[in-house]
């Protein structure tokens, strides 16, 4: 496994080192989203008021446990949420915001790797462990600015912060579009299937339900 | 009489040690498993999540940032009584919830299911929810507070006695590669299956099985206990690894617990409890002295029980 610190904002030639499976620290200002920011910029057209763009090119789907004292934030713990959820979004947020890396959890489907991402050269960075708050809390050093906090409430509310040595990530998606759970999900697949040897599909189907246990579910 | 003072306090105290403590058999399981994974992509990730472990409990922070939604389970001794009976019993879960949410701080992760509407307490409608069930002769009363996190990994499906284990472990293979793939389920998880009964209860009884038995714990019955170990390796030789990577090391432990069901049908629930195992337990006795564990004891003999009386 190669590792790699990477300084935020992210620049194309460090991009382009990566590949899938290799581990990357952050240093820098992330900012977090999921559905809250997509659809209040989307759906109801709210005007963005800061220029979140100039600020980083790395954003995060999740949201944080926050401690909250005298308006002052602290941010004990954070895990990232899934992000294919947020597929009818991601391509456009991506070229509006100049997004260069998204951070989340269980990566998204690879056709969109390849029409949102790789046309902008962003890549998929995912947290590992998914249920690990504790180390990615502990690089968050200070919440900068948070937008929408009343309006969106403190889960959905964009949370701008500054992270030292944020990481692991693995790289899910790189420059080129290669997706590490699909490389990952043909080495599974042949002995996945191989345990349904002998197991019968049950007797009653149900209408709109998937029974090729290949296809995926996101 | 147990007093309403101490009711509040020890399901707040409950709340504290769910969300801050990590129960000690997952912790060792977890340790084990990244042991035995030798693949290094998942090696590497299991590894990660016992120093999340250890970081969370030396710097008190929440191992993950969704503190899952907190629900109790309350086993009441027949003997015991409590002051001012069910009612204030459930408003003191209540408030604890309330008062945890606010000082621990757990994230006000309960919303309104349509309005999205957040009180910001974790309390509301059915919320936190309490289950109950009942202990002959005893005059204590256990409360188990569960943060369950997680929009993934449960799955029902009404099969027949002709779908036999075969079509229990058909669906068990389809919830794992439903929510194994990309390590949606959080795992390595617990898994807990409710055979039998009717819908609602096998759904019931899986959450159960997977929130309230240790890891470790075989079923009574060895049919049961035999068909538990069968399906850790049946998980485990799936292929899908911690984060739906490819390895060995996903299953901690399978929990399955019956109802009788209806003669032509077997109804079947599967519940996968994530690596984020958030639970405690406390006996209050009747004396007002309180012991707190990690051992929900919630499946006592006389609630397996299949007897009239
Ligand atoms: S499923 Fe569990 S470990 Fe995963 S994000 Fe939710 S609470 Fe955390």
């Amino acid at each position: 496994m190669n590792e790699h610190v990477l300084p935020i904002p992210l620049q194309d030639d460090d991009i382009a080192r990566l590949q899938i499976g290799d581990v990357v620290f952050l240093n820098g200002t992330i900012y977090t989203g999921r559905e809250g920011l997509y659809s209040s910029l989307y759906d109801k057209h709210w005007k963005m008021p800061i220029p979140l763009a100039q600020m980083s090119n790395v954003t995060f789907h999740c949201s944080p446990a926050i401690r909250e004292h005298n308006g002052q934030y602290d941010i004990t713990s954070v895990t990232a949420t899934a992000s294919f959820r947020f597929a009818r979004y991601i391509g456009q947020f991506i070229r509006d915001f100049s997004v260069k890396a998204v951070i989340g959890k269980s990566g998204m489907a690879l056709d969109i790797y390849k029409k949102a991402f790789v046309p902008n050269g962003a890549i998929y960075l995912s947290t590992i462990g998914y249920g690990a708050g504790a180390i990615y809390g502990r690089s968050i050093v200070r919440v900068e600015d948070v937008l929408w906090k009343e309006e969106l409430g403190l889960a959905q509310a964009v949370w701008i912060l500054q992270v030292e040595k944020f990481g692991p990530l693995l790289v899910e998606s790189d420059a080129r579009g290669n997706s590490l759970f699909g490389q990952e999900n043909a080495r599974i697949n042949n002995q996945f299937f191989s345990l349904y040897d002998g197991l019968a599909a049950p007797i009653l189907r149900r209408l709109g339900e998937e029974t090729d246990p290949r296809e995926e579910m996101v | 009489m147990i007093s309403r003072d101490l009711l509040f306090s020890a399901a707040y105290e409950l709340n504290v040690r769910a969300a801050t403590a990590i129960p000690s058999d997952v912790k060792k399981t977890i340790t084990r498993m990244a042991e035995k994974e030798i693949q290094p992509l998942p090696r590497y990730v299991l590894k990660n999540m016992v120093d999340n472990y250890e970081i969370a409990e030396a710097e008190k922070r929440p191992m993950c940032s969704d503190t899952g939604l907190p629900r109790y389970y309350v086993k009441y001794g027949n003997e015991a009584r409590n002051e001012g009976g069910f009612v204030a019993l459930e408003a003191a879960l209540r408030q604890a919830a309330e008062k945890a949410t606010h000082d621990i701080p757990l994230r006000p992760n309960r919303v309104h299911p349509l309005t999205r509407k957040d009180y910001n307490n974790n309390v509301g409608a059915h919320a936190p929810s309490v289950d109950y069930s009942f202990e002959p002769e005893a005059d204590w009363i256990e409360i188990t507070s569960v943060h369950k996190g997680g929009l993934f990994g449960s799955d029902y499906r009404m099969l027949f006695p002709a779908d036999g284990i075969g079509g229990i472990k058909r669906f068990y293979l389809d919830v794992i590669g439903e929510f194994f793939r990309r390590g949606m389920s959080c795992q390595p998880v617990t898994i807990g299956i409710g055979i039998g009964g009717t819908k609602d209860v096998c759904v019931k009884l899986g959450k159960e099985a997977a929130c309230l038995r240790i890891v470790g714990d075989r079923h009574p019955d060895p049919e049961i206990a035999q068909l538990e170990e069968e399906l850790i390796e049946l998980g485990n030789s799936s292929g899908f690894g911690s984060m739906g990577l490819y390895g060995s090391q996903s299953v901690m432990d399978v929990h399955i617990e019956i109802a009788y069901a209806h003669t032509g049908g077997m109804p079947v629930a599967i519940h996968h409890f994530c690596l984020a195992q958030r639970r405690s337990t406390v006996r209050i006795h009747s004396n007002n002295s309180l012991t707190y564990r990690e051992d929900p004891h919630w499946f006592t003999d006389y609630y397996r029980r299949e007897t009239v009386e």
